[in-house]
């Protein structure tokens, strides 16, 4: 069967491939999202704790003989942890000012991460060995697809939704939402708002966290892995709409996809088509895709 | 001191490669601060974070670079075409970006300046990974460019022209508009100014000095390459003046003075012992930058002139230097 000049097999595997890519960007986008929405904070350092993920996952393995299940649960922690440290001890004191100084907080933040795993393990990639039970590949009909690889799209939608349940249909989610309108009316009613910005912030974090653990055996785990995606995030959440977790969610899944399609179009185009629909986007709506106006 | 500070700088700045300071170290410091003080006329006075300045920069460093190298053009028309295609891509930037404020102009500015790596790292005149390389310096009315003590004069009478320009242009009424509009901007556009027109003005100038300090690079160093283009050499301007001090007129060139030193004697000090400690310094020029960074956030935003200017005690100065975005 050949669709627009070409054959199935090969559009349905770009769709899968850009879908897995989709799932990353969901994941990364929906921590910086939510950092965003209660912070206010443009979070530049969120590509490096992708890469913290992925490191401590190969630390825990290589040094800790911790596998890969173990490392799911704890790299996120640990990454999250980091996180509530740095908003407790350095981020907070940035609140009330223009959130441009938390964006350039951030960025030295990130220059100062990456700079520091450089340092210590070279630029060059650790290879961290797919899980024995996720190795094999899986036929899907039109292609053989590594079964990790679905593994990680599985994990990404669950962890996704899972977070938008919680955001949009628990009471903790309910203060969330109203911390991000009116901070000091819900800090008057007796929520530690405090508290919650740091926990929001610890659990943005360790969603990058384990965007990186997921990331480990794909992926080399490398200083700069984190960089690259940054920029790309930062278009998904700006694209989606601030304040919209499910748009968010979609927008990372569906940019994905287009990423891939222009992959088999227009190679040229696939690394910045991603802008260009970001920059068309802001201009015909500013609030982005799922926003509301401000 | 507001008038001996830059005559001072200025008098520093020409007797230092005379008293055995390596010319060409001094003349990648000028250029930086060339970057910085354009940069610094866009965000510092108009309050707007640009986070794409790398794209004019590198895009002048490219176009003057394969004009001298490709072309065989000489050495100032080569310099113009650099600033001229800034200076269009510095317009055409503006026009889109400009239509928002705060968080979205980043975000655009961003935006736009993948687009121009991506291009850069695409196209078949930059030599994608290996850069332009050899760029010949040529002559300047008359003057051999090739020797690095004729060519830092050269670039430092450029730096002073431009410093003198910005200076002119940051000077009312033009100057004293952007002002207003940066601390109040309903009130300017209810006063009747035309807002968009003078913001796109400042970054288009903006842009083409930024496009000459990346021409100038690219002959000081004989290379242009793609980490000239990479959001993190935005990234980088922005610390020089944040360090230096936003909105003040000599900020930019002592912040970008300070950085260009850091990352080049980090790199010569090598390794460093403390008792059982061994440091190994060349390789931690980027965590030190960071940490820099960080600590001007959250110390001294008014970076290093600003401070002193508050310190000095005039009041008034400091709080008119104090960056103040709008949001």
């Amino acid at each position: 069967m050949i669709i627009l000049g070409l054959p199935l097999q090969v559009l349905l595997g770009q769709l899968t491939i850009g879908l897995i890519n989709g799932s990353f960007y969901a994941l990364l986008s929906l921590g910086l999202a939510i950092i965003f929405g209660l912070l206010n904070v443009i979070n530049f350092a969120h590509g490096a704790f992708f890469m913290l993920g992925a490191l401590a996952a190969w630390l825990a393995l290589t040094v800790g003989g911790v596998n890969y299940w173990w490392a799911l649960v704890l790299a996120p922690l640990v990454t999250g942890l980091f996180g509530i440290i740095v908003e407790r001890l350095l981020l907070r004191r940035l609140q009330g000012l223009d959130h441009l100084y938390s964006l350039l907080f951030t960025f030295g933040l990130a220059l100062a991460i990456e700079g520091t795993v450089r340092d210590i393990y070279g630029t060059s990639g650790l290879a961290y060995p797919v899980p024995a039970a996720l190795r094999g590949p899986v036929d899907l009909g039109f292609m053989r697809l590594p079964a990790y690889r679905i593994w990680v799209v599985a994990v990404a939608l669950v962890v996704c939704f899972g977070t938008w349940a919680l955001i949009e249909k628990t009471r903790i989610g309910s203060y969330l939402r109203a911390g991000t309108e009116n901070a000091r009316l819900v800090q008057a009613l007796g929520i530690n708002v405090p508290l919650l910005v740091t926990l929001t912030y610890g659990f943005g974090v360790a969603l990058a966290g384990l965007a990186g653990v997921l990331a480990a055996p794909i992926y080399q785990v490398q200083p700069q892995m984190g960089s690259s995606m940054l920029i790309i995030i930062f278009a998904v959440v700006v694209i989606g709409g601030l304040g919209s977790t499910m748009g968010t969610i979609l927008t990372g899944l569906a940019l994905g996809v287009i990423e891939g399609f222009a992959k088999v179009f227009y190679p040229q185009a696939s690394s910045t088509v991603v802008f260009m629909i970001m920059v068309v986007v802001l201009l015909l709506r500013p609030a982005g895709l799922f926003g509301k106006e401000a | 001191m507001n008038r001996l500070a830059p005559l001072a700088l200025l008098a520093l700045a020409a007797i230092l490669p005379l008293a055995g300071v390596y010319p060409l170290f001094l003349t990648k410091c000028l250029t930086f601060a060339l970057f910085a003080m354009a940069f610094n006329l866009f965000t510092g006075y108009v309050g707007l974070l640009s986070i794409g300045h790398a794209s004019f920069f590198g895009m002048g460093a490219y176009i003057a670079g394969y004009a001298a190298k490709a072309w065989g053009m000489p050495t100032p028309v080569a310099l113009l075409a650099g600033i001229a295609v800034a200076t269009a891509l510095g317009a055409a930037f503006g026009a889109i970006a400009i239509r928002r404020r705060g968080i979205y102009f980043a975000m655009i500015t961003l935006a736009l300046a993948q687009m121009v790596y991506f291009f850069c790292s695409q196209a078949p005149f930059t030599g994608a990974e290996d850069g332009l390389q050899n760029i010949p310096r040529g002559t300047a009315f008359g003057l051999p460019l090739g020797n690095d003590l004729v060519f830092y004069y050269f670039v430092l009478v450029l730096n002073v022209l431009a410093y003198l320009f910005i200076q002119a242009v940051i000077a009312k009424p033009f100057g004293e508009t952007l002002q207003a509009i940066r601390d109040n901007e309903p009130r300017a556009i209810s006063l009747g100014y035309d807002v968009r027109s003078y913001k796109l003005v400042a970054f288009t100038i903006s842009a083409a000095i930024a496009g000459l300090a990346g021409s100038l690079k690219a002959f000081a160093l004989g290379v242009a390459t793609l980490p000239d283009v990479h959001w993190t050499q935005s990234g980088n301007v922005i610390l020089m003046c944040l360090l230096g001090g936003m909105g003040t007129a000599l900020g930019p060139i002592v912040g970008a003075v300070v950085i260009v030193l850091l990352e080049n004697q980090l790199a010569s000090l090598g390794v460093i012992r403390l008792g059982v400690l061994s440091i190994d310094f060349s390789t931690k020029a980027p965590i030190v930058i960071g940490i820099v960074f960080m600590l001007c956030v959250l110390l001294f935003r008014r970076g290093i002139v600003g401070e002193l200017i508050a310190v000095l005690g005039k009041r008034g100065m400091a709080a008119e230097t104090a960056p103040k975005h709008t949001s």
